[in-house]
């Protein structure tokens, strides 16, 4: 319980001692410090207070260290020009912090970690283990990631895209560990969500929902993929999906278009749809079109060429394919999917087993060549 | 993200440039290579994309199972033939160019009279751990 709060506490923390004049690095090294004190010290003297007592440690943490470095550091901290500490704020301005930790100087994997130690309070450690590194190398990218955008300005609006890009990779790219960084993801986009003016995180938190509420239904006991049109739909979880649905149209209703909440928009129609017969992929395609005039990346040409397939037939479908760059991971699968449809199994057969070849991970690679298996077993009396 | 290993030979790649066998190096100029691996590798979790790097030793066997109730088949040594792998580094990078510009890096270790080895690295991509969310 004390973790969660201390988690939610801390971009707050960081925010505070910096409006203070601490720089973002050594603040957020003060934030750190101090929540180890908090784990030592709340289970047995609780604060009336926590989120003052942590911005009070934190500052006592930083002015300790400022102390300590003075003859190192050049910059001088004018201590006594400080306002004292008083409570924190009680809104969230947290806002500045998402957007200096999704700096475009930093590379995405330098961003991610960051937002997730800085905003998300998590530790070091925790992040190592959902990125399956060292903890020593972890700490390192963070603290180059720190040095990086140290001199950056905090109260200037950064980028909301950026900010929703680097989310989006918290939420596919977590693996293991003890957090839960799908999870994760959505906490930090609610908190964004209600920040920002602006329908595309609130469209982004709906995708993220949609998506989450199909997670059990996604992986077989065995941990092999289950395609969509094979889910047990009885295992989506309606409440994320009405959540979902409801923040959706929300956001659309503010006729501000953009591709999350067009992505949103697909996943919302998979979720209506009692059964995969019932999908209506006319729809679906129509949104991969708005997509393509927001976007036009190769993955939505290729998300499009499906729905095509679906909606228009197989041949529709290979004929949209022809559009998509050859290079593309799952382009070969999706090929092989379209010709299985048609009727012809020998090519599928082998395109199936030419994408497991080139399959991005484990399961989907067994899940091709579970797939090429099948139509040769077919095939072969 | 993306994990590479990067696998380096005692036998089986292809002959670098500076093709002297270690036997045939000054101790000086072993520990000149030594220390450069160590060097590369502390700099690596300074940028925060190291992960792993071992050594292996030269001797292995072949091993196989030969059937309920029996003990392992072994056939011995290596053969001269075979390939032998003496180490890797596995490095958490944005990408394959960066997976090849470090392997270049290593390769440059220093080797006879102090001259860069240029030995051939084997670059392998990890498969990604969990699938991405798809449609």
């Amino acid at each position: 319980m004390d973790e969660a709060l201390l988690r939610s506490l801390t971009p707050r923390a960081i925010t505070a001692l910096v409006r203070r004049g601490a720089d973002f690095p050594a603040a957020e090294d003060a934030v750190q410090d101090a929540l180890v004190e908090a784990v030592r010290v709340w289970p047995a003297d609780r604060p009336h207070d926590p989120a003052g007592w942590l911005v009070t440690v934190a500052w006592r943490k930083f002015l300790d260290a400022a102390r300590a470095d003075t003859a190192r550091r050049r910059r001088e901290v004018r201590v006594e020009r400080e306002p004292a500490p008083g409570p924190a704020p009680a809104a969230d301005d947290t806002l500045q912090l998402y957007f200096l930790c999704a700096h475009p100087s930093l590379t995405p994997a330098s961003a991610v970690a960051l937002t997730l130690r800085a905003v998300g309070g998590l530790t070091t450690r925790q992040i190592a283990e959902a990125y399956l590194v060292p903890e020593a190398t972890m700490a390192q990218r963070i603290s180059r990631a720190k040095r990086t955008v140290s001199g950056a300005p905090l109260d200037r609006p950064g980028d909301v895209a950026t900010v929703l890009r680097v989310l989006y990779l918290v939420f596919n790219e977590g693996y293991s560990g003890d957090v839960d960084l799908a999870a994760e993801a959505i906490r930090l986009t609610r908190r964004l969500a209600v920040q920002v003016d602006h329908p595309e995180p609130a469209g982004l938190l709906a995708l993220m929902l949609l998506h989450h509420a199909r997670r059990a239904a996604r992986t077989a006991p065995d941990g092999s993929l289950v395609p969509l049109a094979e889910q047990d739909r009885g295992r989506w979880d309606t409440a994320l999906i009405s959540e979902g649905v409801g923040i959706l149209q929300a956001a659309l209703a503010r006729d501000r278009l953009g591709e999350f909440q067009a992505q949103a928009a697909v996943a919302a129609l998979h979720a209506d749809a009692p059964t995969a017969e019932e999908t209506d992929w006319v729809q679906i395609v129509e949104w991969y079109d708005e997509l393509m005039r927001l976007t036009d990346s190769p993955v939505v040409r290729l998300n499009r060429a499906v729905a095509v397939g679906e909606a228009d037939g197989p041949r529709a479908g290979l004929a949209a394919l022809a559009g998509v760059e050859a290079a593309l991971p799952r382009r070969t699968a999706v090929a092989a999917y379209l010709h299985e449809r048609d009727g012809n199994l020998a090519t599928a057969a082998r395109l199936y087993a030419e994408a497991a070849l080139r399959a991005p991970n484990l399961a989907e690679r067994d899940h091709l060549t579970r797939q090429a298996a099948r139509l040769n077993a077919r095939r072969s009396p | 993200m993306a994990k590479y290993l990067l696998l380096k030979h005692y036998r089986g790649a292809p002959a670098p440039v500076n093709d002297v066998p270690m036997d045939r190096w000054t101790p000086e100029e072993i520990s000149a290579h030594m220390q450069y691996m160590n060097d590369f590798a502390a700099r690596l979790e300074k940028t925060g994309e190291f992960v792993d790097g071992q050594a292996l030793a030269p001797e292995g066997a072949w091993v196989r199972y030969d059937g309920e109730g029996r003990p392992p088949v072994t056939d011995g040594p290596f053969a001269e033939t075979k390939d032998l792998i003496a180490g890797w580094m596995i490095i958490d990078v944005d990408g394959y160019d960066r997976a090849v510009e470090l392997a270049g890096e290593l390769s440059a270790a220093p080797g006879k009279d102090g001259k860069p080895i240029h030995e051939w690295l084997e670059v392998r991509p990890f498969y990604g751990v969990r699938p991405n969310v798809t449609e």
